[in-house]
């Protein structure tokens, strides 16, 4: 292999990992704060990107207000999925939030399914996106530069509203202690709404930046890059940003470098993905940056 | 023991005196031929053009052998188990003396065993895997199948392309894709050419870039990819992201308005074989569909679905005729020497229960499918 189909590979699995771990961002955190794996984490993310095609397709709004919008009301979709799903379990066994997840998502999958039919439908792709540039033969495409800006900008925003806000301090209260929260005065509820909300936002942008690069949507588009995410979370230490960015990467790079060196494995990627995760949780179940909790 | 053996006399003399009362069913008694289509759930769209299709068929043809023909549709849901389920409803309850359909290859692999079993003919218009009329006594088709595709696909990248060095991407997950492109590499390299790439992927996949740019490594003078319209408007876009631009070459899976509708610009200048389209008719025959069809459903484009189930309704009658009765075992003998039917889908021979006819070219120009070129078995 020469160096120059390299780093082209190399460039391709950068692409597909910053998309892999801009999703993990929200999923991770969501897992951090309450200990619970969102499974519907790929549905909202899936109903984003339909709320934002509506938003410009029957709303004619320009592609970023439409962005925007469909943030908003994907928050709004994750608070409410809290309020009515997983509230009423609150003090329930982890395990019971757990199975309410996966029947969530299945709930999202089917009745999006009924409301918005199983043709796919095709995304857009704003112009500054589309332009294609060449480095000494090299391709690439201004989405994928943007995605890793953007996806290295959301960590710094994470990062900031977990450590440097008022509400940052109560969502690690709650992930120390949830019994003892409520007894310091701190609205228990209110900032589990609030991380919901915040991981939906996330989960949002992902989408729609997901949704960008391979432009069709339909409603069972989430399955597999909420799966993906989670191995790249669990891959980078399940509850770190940092390492879901790390893992989402790893898991892109490796995807692509499978395909690139062994060709004739070209069908398998998916299964080697998954390989990745029954290894990781046998061998280091804490993931890269994870840390051994004394438990 | 004795209540068994009486019961199952019983049966064989009632069975006796059906058969009877079939054979002598005489003028003035319809012919009946039963349809399953898919009328609703996935493949509702194909269903409601074909049963158009036949319908018009119907309308220009009422009768054979002075007898009128009446169509007793049931709808398979697009489900395999329905499909079965309707084909027994339509030999049990409507008795009918032949069944078209299904339309997919995997509506029709469940209905047909179930038509073989009670010995009623049964001619499929549009089911191209080779697996849904092998081994099989009852069952027809009206269309070519897969490896004909693959051929056709072959000599097309040699002769219209010049194509030397094909790269091949495949749908490992899918039979159907499997199977052309097996048919592709070996004609395409009997023909003098070079497959210098084979690679994979899955159904459901969204990112090709690590293939394709293996790929453009390869310096391919053509891409066979027989995908389903969904990747193959992804693949088509990330080519051109990775700097692949040569020319992308399809099966009829291509053939759906959300391939361009997806692809947008990236899928200019990709080409797939498929059955039919309007403005490739050859035959006599075809032209007055294509007329018929449009002032009967304006509006509507004839496509493949309804152009194949125009003929099969026209391919049972004559052998009803040429039968000269319904008795099925009759029918069943002459749709096997159905020779040089004229249909509107080309000049068509029945071998081995499939049909031997002509593949038409279409590629997309414009934002439209435009066809290029008919070639001949």
């Amino acid at each position: 292999m020469t160096i120059h189909l390299f780093l082209q590979q190399l460039i391709n699995g950068l692409g597909l990992g910053s998309l892999y771990g801009l999703i993990a961002i929200g999923y991770t955190m969501v897992y951090g704060i309450l200990r619970l794996i969102n499974f519907a984490h790929g549905d909202v993310m899936m109903m984003s990107t339909y709320f934002a095609f509506f938003g410009i397709s029957v709303f004619a709004l320009p592609w970023w207000a439409a962005a925007l919008v469909a943030m908003a009301l994907t928050a709004l979709l994750g608070i409410t999925i809290d309020q009515g799903a997983y509230r009423p379990l609150r003090q329930a066994p982890r395990i019971s939030a757990l199975i309410t997840a996966i029947g969530v998502s299945f709930f999202l999958e089917n009745v999006s399914l009924v409301v918005f039919g199983s043709r796919p439908r095709p995304f857009f792709r704003p112009e500054i996106f589309r332009p294609i540039w060449h480095f000494g033969g090299i391709t690439v495409l201004s989405l994928t530069v943007y995605t890793i800006l953007i996806t290295l900008a959301l960590l710094v925003v994470v990062y900031v509203v977990v450590y440097k806000t008022r509400m940052g301090m109560a969502m690690r209260a709650v992930s120390k202690d949830m019994q003892t929260v409520p007894l310091m005065g701190i609205d228990l509820n209110r900032v589990i709404a609030f991380t919901f909300g915040f991981g939906s936002a996330l989960a949002a942008i992902g989408g729609i930046l997901w949704a960008m690069k391979y432009p069709q949507i339909e409603p069972l588009m989430g399955i597999v890059p909420g799966l993906k995410a989670f191995v790249a979370a669990v891959l980078g230490g399940i509850g770190n940003v940092f390492g879901a960015v790390l893992g989402g990467f790893i898991l892109g790079i490796t995807e692509i470098m499978l395909v690139a060196f062994w060709p004739e494995l070209s069908g398998y990627r998916d299964a080697f993905a998954f390989l990745l995760l029954i290894l990781v949780l046998l061998f280091r179940p804490t993931g890269i940056m994870g840390e051994d909790l004394p438990e | 023991m004795r209540k068994s053996l009486l019961l199952s006399l019983t049966g064989m003399v009632f069975a006796g005196l059906m058969s009877l009362g079939l054979g002598t069913a005489h003028a003035g008694e319809p012919v009946k031929i039963g349809v399953y289509y898919p009328m609703t759930g996935p493949s509702a769209v194909y269903g409601q053009i074909g049963y158009k299709g036949l319908q018009l068929a119907r309308k220009e043809r009422p009768k054979v052998l002075n007898r009128e023909v009446k169509l007793f549709l049931t709808d398979n849901k697009s489900d395999k188990v329905e499909s079965a389920n309707a084909v027994s409803r339509l030999i049990q309850k409507n008795k009918v003396d032949a069944i078209i359909g299904g339309l997919t290859s995997s509506n029709t692999l469940s209905g047909a065993p179930v038509a073989e079993k009670a010995k009623v003919p049964m001619i499929s218009p549009w089911a191209t895997n080779p697996v849904v009329t092998q081994g099989k006594k009852w069952v027809f088709r009206a269309c070519f199948i897969d490896p004909f595709q693959g051929y056709v696909g072959a000599k097309f990248a040699r002769e219209n392309l010049t194509a030397k060095n094909a790269a091949v991407l495949i749908d490992i997950s899918q039979d159907y894709c499997v199977g052309i492109a097996n048919f592709f590499m070996k004609n395409f390299t009997k023909m003098g050419g070079k497959v210098v790439s084979k690679l994979h992927y899955n159904t459901g996949d969204l990112d090709f870039t690590a293939q394709l740019t293996a790929i453009k490594n390869k310096n391919p003078d053509v891409l066979y990819c027989p995908g389903y319209f969904k990747e193959l408007a992804l693949i088509a876009q990330q080519a051109k992201e990775v700097g692949l631009d040569v020319p992308i070459l399809a099966g009829d899976a291509a053939q759906a308005d959300e391939l361009i509708k997806i692809g947008g610009k990236a899928v200019e200048g990709l080409s797939f074989t498929t059955h039919f389209d309007e403005k490739g008719v050859t035959t006599e025959s075809g032209k007055k569909f294509v007329k018929a069809f449009r002032a009967a459903y304006p509006g509507i484009t004839p496509d493949s679905v309804s152009a194949l189930s125009y003929d099969t309704y026209n391919i049972l009658l004559d052998a009803i005729e040429r039968a000269g009765s319904t008795d099925k075992e009759k029918v069943r003998a002459d749709l096997e020497n159905t020779k040089n039917f004229q249909g509107v889908t080309g000049v068509m021979t029945m071998k081995n229960h499939d049909m031997v006819k002509p593949a038409v070219i279409l590629t997309v120009k414009n934002g439209k499918f435009q066809w290029l070129a008919t070639v001949q078995p």
